[in-house]
C-alpha cells in the first residue's frame, strides 16, 4: 500500500502571529517556520503504517515556496520514502488557497496512484479545514476526517473521529481520504541520523504550472487586522469578593 | 435567489446559523436531510422554506455533500453551522462545485464579503469571494440563535442524497443532563491543574451547581481528564458564554482561542503569572481544590 502525505509549512505554532502595520497579512518576515502540527501526526501515522508492514511506501508532498523542501526533509526525516515539492508561490505572504491546493494534490495523485492521503485536518495559519474534503471531493473518494483512531482492513480504513457529540466510527471504503486530529498519535521527533539519511532521500520538484493547475485565489483578502484586544480585569482576594463581584458588578449570576 | 441552509443535528447551531444566514439578503431556506427536526426549523424566526430529503441520519458526507451540490443551482449561497458537520460537509461541496469555502465566518460584511478569524484568532482577516456560489459556514459563538417564533412551509427537495464509500459503524456519545457545550450560558472548565479523571468531578461539581456546561482545556483531554467533546480551544469548540470559569488553565494561545469573546471570564489559578489572567475579568489565585468547594458553598 502506498501512502501519501501532503505537510504544509506554517508558522511555528510557538509564535505568536503579528498583524502587519498596512493590514495586508500576518507579518512572516524573519519568523521561524515549522511543519503544520496536524501535518507532523498524519507523517506519524503513515510512518507508523509502514512499520507495522501495512504501507510500503510514504511519499510526502508539500505545496507552496521554495523554502517548503525543509518541511519535506522534516517528513523524510520522520520516515517518509521521498518528497515532491510543486511550487505555487514566489513569495511566503502568497497562500495557496485549499481549493488550489486540492486541484495539485488530485494531480499528483492521479499520476502516483496511492491507496490512502493521510493529511491534517486544517493548517494553524489559514484554520480554513477544507484541503482534504475538496480533494476527497475531486477524485470522488471517500472521507474520514478528524481521525483520532484509523486502522486498516480489507480493503478499508475504520476511523474513529472526534466529533461534536464525542467518537464517531466510520469505515470507508480504500482509496480514501483521512485527515487528523490532535490525538491520533504524538509524532516523534527526527533522530540525528535520521535527518542525516533525509537529506540523501529523492526530492522531485513541479510547478503548478507544469501540472495544468490554475492558483489564482477565489477570495480576495480585502485586509487582516487584530482582534478587539480584551483587557485584563482585576484580582479578587477571596471567593465571597468574587461571588458579589459576580452578582453585583456583573450581572451574570 | 435564496440561501441554503443545511441543518445542523443540533438545534441552536442551526438557529444561529440562521442569524447569520440573514445578513445575506435572500430567503434562507434550511435543508433537513437526517439531521435535525423539520418542525423544528421551520418555526426560526427568518426561514421561508423548508425543505426536506431522506439524507443521512449519521451526516456522512458523500451523500450530504452530493445532495447540497444537486440543489445548488438554485442558490446563491451554501451555508451551515461551523460544526464538525458543518465543516466536513460544506467543504467536500465546496469541492464538487469547484468554489472555496468561507470557514468559521463571525461576520458577514455584505454578501460576498466576510470575516473570519485566522492563526487561531490572532488575527480577522476579511475576504471578499469571487466565486458564482458562496459557500460559509458560520461560528456559532458570533451569532444569536434566531427565535422560535416562525412558521415556514415544508417541502420536499427537488434531489435526493446519493454517494457512498462510506458506512456508519457506531458512536460513543456521552449522554449529559447538562447544557450543551456551545449553547450554555455559563460554562466552567478545567486543564492540567486539574491533575487527574477523577479529580474532574470538582469541575462537574461546580458545573452543575451553577447550571453549567464542562469545559476542557487541550492539556487536559489530552491527558484524559476529560473526553475530547468538551475540549474548548482553536480546534475544540468555540465557545461565547455570558460567564465562564477556567480553573487550573494557564491559557494558552490556543484555549484563549476558543472562548475569549466570553462576556465575563473568571479565572482561578495557583500561578499569578498564568496568562488567562491577562485576559480574565476576575482572576483568583489560589489552589482550585480549596477554591472550587467554597465557591459552590458561597453560591448558596
Amino acid at each position: 500500500m502506498k501512502i501519501l502525505t501532503p505537510v504544509k509549512r506554517v508558522i511555528d505554532y510557538n509564535v505568536k502571529a503579528r498583524v502587519k502595520a498596512d493590514g495586508s497579512g500576518v507579518d512572516l518576515a524573519n519568523v521561524k517556520m515549522s511543519m503544520n502540527p496536524f501535518d507532523e501526526i498524519a507523517v506519524e501515522e503513515a510512518v507508523r503504517l509502514k512499520e507495522a508492514g501495512k504501507a510500503t511506501e510514504i511519499i510526502a508532498v508539500s505545496i507552496g515556496v521554495d523554502k517548503a523542501q525543509e518541511t519535506l526533509r522534516t517528513a523524510l526525516a520522520m520516515g517518509a520514502d521521498r518528497a515532491i515539492l510543486v511550487q505555487a508561490a514566489a513569495s511566503v505572504d502568497e497562500d495557496v488557497e485549499p481549493l488550489a491546493v486540492a486541484k495539485i494534490l488530485k494531480a499528483i495523485i492521479e499520476a502516483e496512484k496511492p491507496d490512502l492521503i493521510i493529511m491534517g485536518k486544517q493548517a494553524i495559519d489559514n484554520d480554513s479545514n477544507a484541503t482534504g474534503q475538496m480533494l476527497a471531493a475531486m477524485l470522488g473518494w471517500p472521507q474520514a476526517t478528524f481521525a483520532s483512531k484509523l486502522e486498516l482492513e480489507d480493503g478499508a480504513a475504520k476511523v474513529t473521529r472526534e466529533v461534536d457529540g464525542g467518537l464517531q466510527t466510520i469505515k470507508v471504503a480504500l482509496p480514501a481520504v483521512v485527515t487528523t486530529d490532535l490525538r491520533l498519535n504524538e509524532p516523534r521527533y527526527a533522530s540525528l541520523p535520521n535527518i542525516m539519511k533525509a537529506k540523501k532521500k529523492p526530492l522531485d520538484v513541479k510547478t503548478a504550472a507544469d501540472l495544468g493547475v490554475d492558483v489564482a485565489p477565489r477570495l480576495t483578502v480585502v485586509k487582516v487586522s487584530e482582534p478587539p484586544a480584551r483587557k485584563a480585569g482585576i484580582k479578587v482576594g477571596s471567593v465571597e469578593e468574587l461571588v458579589a463581584k459576580l452578582k453585583t458588578e456583573a450581572k451574570v449570576l | 435567489m435564496a440561501v441554503l441552509l443545511l441543518a445542523d443535528a443540533q438545534l441552536d447551531a442551526t438557529a444561529k446559523a440562521v442569524t447569520a444566514a440573514q445578513k445575506l439578503g435572500g430567503e434562507v431556506h434550511v435543508l433537513v436531510a437526517g439531521q435535525g427536526e423539520a418542525a423544528e426549523a421551520a418555526k426560526l424566526q427568518g426561514v421561508a422554506k423548508v425543505l426536506t430529503a431522506p439524507g443521512d441520519a449519521h451526516g456522512l458526507a458523500e451523500p450530504l455533500a452530493a445532495l447540497l451540490a444537486a440543489l445548488a443551482p438554485g442558490y446563491t449561497h451554501i451555508v451551515a453551522a461551523a460544526t464538525s458537520n458543518g465543516k466536513n460537509i460544506l467543504a467536500r461541496a465546496a469541492g464538487l462545485l469547484d468554489v472555496m469555502i468561507v470557514s468559521d465566518a463571525i461576520g458577514v460584511v455584505d454578501a460576498e464579503t466576510f470575516e473570519r478569524p485566522i492563526y487561531a484568532g490572532a488575527a480577522i482577516q476579511t475576504v471578499k469571494s469571487s466565486d458564482k456560489i458562496k459557500i460559509v459556514t458560520f461560528r456559532t459563538a458570533a451569532f444569536d440563535p434566531a427565535p422560535a417564533t416562525g412558521s415556514a412551509p415544508s417541502e420536499a427537495a427537488s434531489a435526493a442524497a446519493s454517494g457512498g464509500g462510506s458506512e456508519w459503524i457506531s458512536d460513543e456519545t456521552v449522554k449529559s443532563e447538562r447544557p450543551e457545550l456551545t449553547a450554555a450560558k455559563i460554562v466552567v472548565s478545567g486543564g492540567r491543574g486539574v491533575g487527574s479523571k477523577e479529580n474532574f468531578a470538582i469541575i462537574e461539581s461546580l458545573a452543575d451547581k451553577l447550571g453549567a456546561a464542562v469545559g476542557a482545556s487541550r492539556a487536559a483531554v489530552d491527558s484524559g481528564y476529560a473526553p475530547n467533546d468538551q475540549q474548548v480551544g482553536q480546534t475544540g469548540k468555540v465557545v461565547a458564554p455570558q460567564l465562564y470559569v477556567a480553573l487550573g488553565i494557564s491559557g494558552a494561545i490556543q484555549h484563549l482561542a476558543g472562548m475569549k469573546d466570553s462576556k465575563v471570564i473568571v479565572a482561578i489559578n495557583k500561578d499569578e503569572e498564568a496568562p488567562i489572567f491577562q485576559i480574565a475579568d476576575y482572576g483568583l489565585v489560589g489552589d482550585l481544590f480549596d477554591i472550587a468547594p467554597k465557591l459552590e458553598k458561597a453560591l448558596g
